[in-house]
């Protein structure tokens, strides 16, 4: 276990082992995507209320459940930064700032869209929304310190007590939007609540939500290749590397 | 040996709190502005609401909790920037870094320090800006208790941002990115306690939970703020 | 008291990926004086930094404090608008405080009787300099790591500072100062010179 822990602070072997994950996960990523897209959307039956389309709900909920969780993960490697100080954790937090950003973005552009045909408007201050557009500011926030700061080690270590800070306050921002909420709820909006969904739907649902997770690694360990390309472009094991690989 | 421990550990922490904490105090004071300035942006803001949403009085005391809380929440944001400026370019915040005592105990004395002369100030002189704005004066108490209660949660999450962007030029505006979205749940369970208090309802839970921010707050966000320190005095 | 108050093995210090120092090693006894010397740039500031505790990312190392540590760096650590026995008695570096008797007299050692209690802003630069170095006469403790003391001090600051320096270093503490100024200690301080390792 600790040898593992050990190895991950070597760069070499870093990039090495995330091109070996990377070679395998995206195929899979690919499949996933496509099969779940394609069950989704052609082949899972129409909503009896919302008829077609519900089936943004592929692509906004898992949006919605990877953004929270990415949020989690960042401050997770915040955490071994500060603690065992690995630089790959610094690494891992840089690149899934603006990956979590995005997926956030995804989820309320895709929550507006949706909020079109279903509520009649395009943006609701509803519960779920509000939260998703904090958490988006938080990410946001992160990214803003990391561009701050000239030296790059201490920008790090700022995001991720920055990130830890955001991480315990996110269970009680979301849980006081919550309550802001239920205060002011306007009677002409009834959400569907606890609503049950027919596991026709949830299976493709599970799909994407895979898949999601899949893309955020991938792409999270792309980011990460690329840092560190960038900050060893010297070296003598990465020319070694690249030329011998290809 | 339990008595010792005590005078032997934690009676030179409360001197050494209680000095830095008069430092700051005496320094702040020497300066009356900076007091004044805060109450000041207060009631100039106050003023833009009704010029902004019109003079109906009706209208008014339906949004006052709202706009005084805002309000009071960017009085914060704006004085907040500057809570570990003066130390950091004086060189005293390297002191307090290799000081025996801990960090986070003198960053906390600074943040009081910072609540004292504006959270404070302003959460007494609240019912004034209230009355501007027709808000009933049986709400007042609500008012005035949640705002100190608040301007304290609020001190001490924008110390956090302060902390971490203190080494920054203009870091005034990344400060208010860091730091709002945390603000969040304050603005909320304040809100919620001075309508409760229009409604004559009962504001004590939303109180509580101010309360229970603050607490934990006071725990934990100074060992935040003392890591976001020493990144800042090393960067 | 005597033995080991700072042990520093192999210590190199980087700016951005510039590399200033590498290979130093320095080990301070109870007992010695010693000046930190080399051009502008080569990490002097840095090397004390480090050494105090004070940077992480840019020097690396094995850095050992076996004291207390008093350090004073280009920076005053003094509110203007507090007088210097405020600014004293509620000092940053904390440790304890000091009493107002042992205060008057540290002014007094560094010439400040009569500006007790007016505000440092209404005190001239060179009585500021000496609001902060009154702090050595108030130390307690033994290792001190003193950046560039005698700029901005006068003819007379000076022979008192000298004087400070060799009281504590004769009372068994140590002091580590760095100066681009000639060495005005004869045999009695040990040379660090900080353009030997950085070439070697």
């Amino acid at each position: 276990m600790w040898s593992i822990v050990h190895k991950m602070g070597s760069p070499p072997w870093f990039y090495r082992f995330s091109g070996l994950v990377i070679r395998w996960l995206l195929p899979i990523v690919v499949l996933l995507l496509v099969v779940g897209a394609i069950w989704g959307l052609m082949f899972a039956p129409a909503d009896f209320k919302q008829g077609n389309s519900y089936r943004i709900i592929f692509i906004h909920v898992p949006a919605s459940v990877v953004a929270l969780a990415g949020y989690y993960v960042m401050a997770f490697a915040g955490a071994v930064s500060l603690i065992w100080k690995i630089k790959m954790a610094d690494l891992a937090m840089r690149a899934i700032a603006p990956v979590g950003a995005a997926l956030t973005f995804i989820a309320l552009v895709t929550g507006a869209i949706w909020g079109k045909p279903t509520w009649g408007t395009w943006w609701v201050w509803d519960a779920r929304i509000t939260s998703m557009l904090i958490l988006l500011f938080l990410y946001l926030g992160v990214v803003a310190l990391f561009g701050a700061y000239d030296n790059k080690v201490a920008a790090a270590k700022a995001c991720a007590v920055l990130s830890l800070v955001g991480m315990v306050n996110i269970p009680i921002i979301y849980k006081s939007v919550d309550w802001w909420y239920s205060l002011h709820q306007p009677a002409s909006i009834k959400f569907t609540g606890e609503s049950t969904i027919d596991p026709s739907m949830l299976y493709p649902l599970l799909l994407m939500i895979a898949a999601f997770y899949g893309l955020f690694t991938t792409v999270m360990l792309l980011n990460m290749r690329a840092d560190l390309m960038a900050q060893n472009r010297r070296a003598s094991w990465l020319e070694r590397d690249l030329l011998g690989e290809d | 040996m339990a008595e010792r421990t005590n005078t032997e550990i934690v009676q030179p922490l409360m001197v050494f709190l209680r000095g830095q904490l008069m430092r700051h105090l005496k320094s702040g004071l020497r300066r009356p502005g900076e007091v004044a300035n805060p109450l000041l942006f207060f009631v100039m803001v106050v003023t833009l609401f009704p010029l902004g949403l019109g003079p109906d009085p009706e209208r008014l005391r339906e949004m006052a909790p709202g706009i005084l809380w805002v309000v009071a929440l960017l009085s914060n944001l704006t004085t907040s920037h500057r809570l570990f400026a003066g130390d950091f370019e004086d060189g005293s915040l390297e002191q307090l870094a290799i000081a025996p005592q801990p960090l986070a105990l003198s960053s906390l004395a600074q943040t009081l320090a910072h609540w004292l002369l504006s959270g404070v100030t302003l959460s007494l002189a609240a019912p004034l800006f209230g009355l501007m704005l027709g808000l009933p004066v049986a709400a007042m108490p609500t008012l005035m208790f949640s705002l100190l209660l608040g301007s304290l949660c609020l001190a001490l999450v924008g110390s956090v941002g302060a902390a971490l962007t203190v080494g920054i030029r203009r870091g005034g505006l990344l400060l208010s990115l860091l730091v709002i979205p945390l603000y969040v749940p304050v603005l909320i369970f304040g809100v919620s306690a001075v309508s409760e208090a229009i409604i004559d309802g009962s504001p004590a839970r939303w109180l509580a939970l101010l309360g229970a921010f603050a607490a934990a707050g006071l725990v934990l966000i100074p060992l935040a703020v003392s890591a976001a320190l020493r990144i800042s005095i090393d960067a | 008291m005597s033995g080991v108050l700072l042990n520093a093995t192999d210590v190199a210090v980087e700016r951005g990926e510039r590399q200033l120092l590498t290979g130093v090693s320095l080990t301070v006894s109870a007992g010695e004086l010693w000046q930190v010397t080399g051009a502008n740039g080569l990490g002097k500031t840095s090397l004390l930094r480090g050494l105090a505790g004070l940077s992480r990312f840019g020097v690396t190392g094995d850095i050992r404090l076996m004291s207390p540590v008093l350090y004073l760096g280009h920076l005053p650590a003094n509110k203007p608008l507090l007088s210097p026995i405020d600014n004293l008695r509620w000092h940053p570096s904390g440790r304890r405080q000091a009493a107002l008797s042992e205060i008057e007299t540290a002014l007094a050692a560094v010439g400040l009787v009569g500006f007790e209690d007016s505000p440092l802003n209404t005190l001239s630069a060179g009585q500021q300099r000496r609001v902060a170095l009154a702090r050595l006469w108030l130390a307690s403790e033994p290792l001190w790591l003193l950046d560039e003391p005698f700029t901005a001090v006068d003819i007379d600051g000076v022979q008192l500072l000298e004087q400070r320096l060799v009281d504590h270093v004769e009372e068994g503490g140590a002091v580590v100062f760095t100066s681009h100024q000639p060495n005005r200690f004869g045999d009695r301080v040990n040379i660090l010179k900080l353009g030997e390792f950085a070439s070697g």
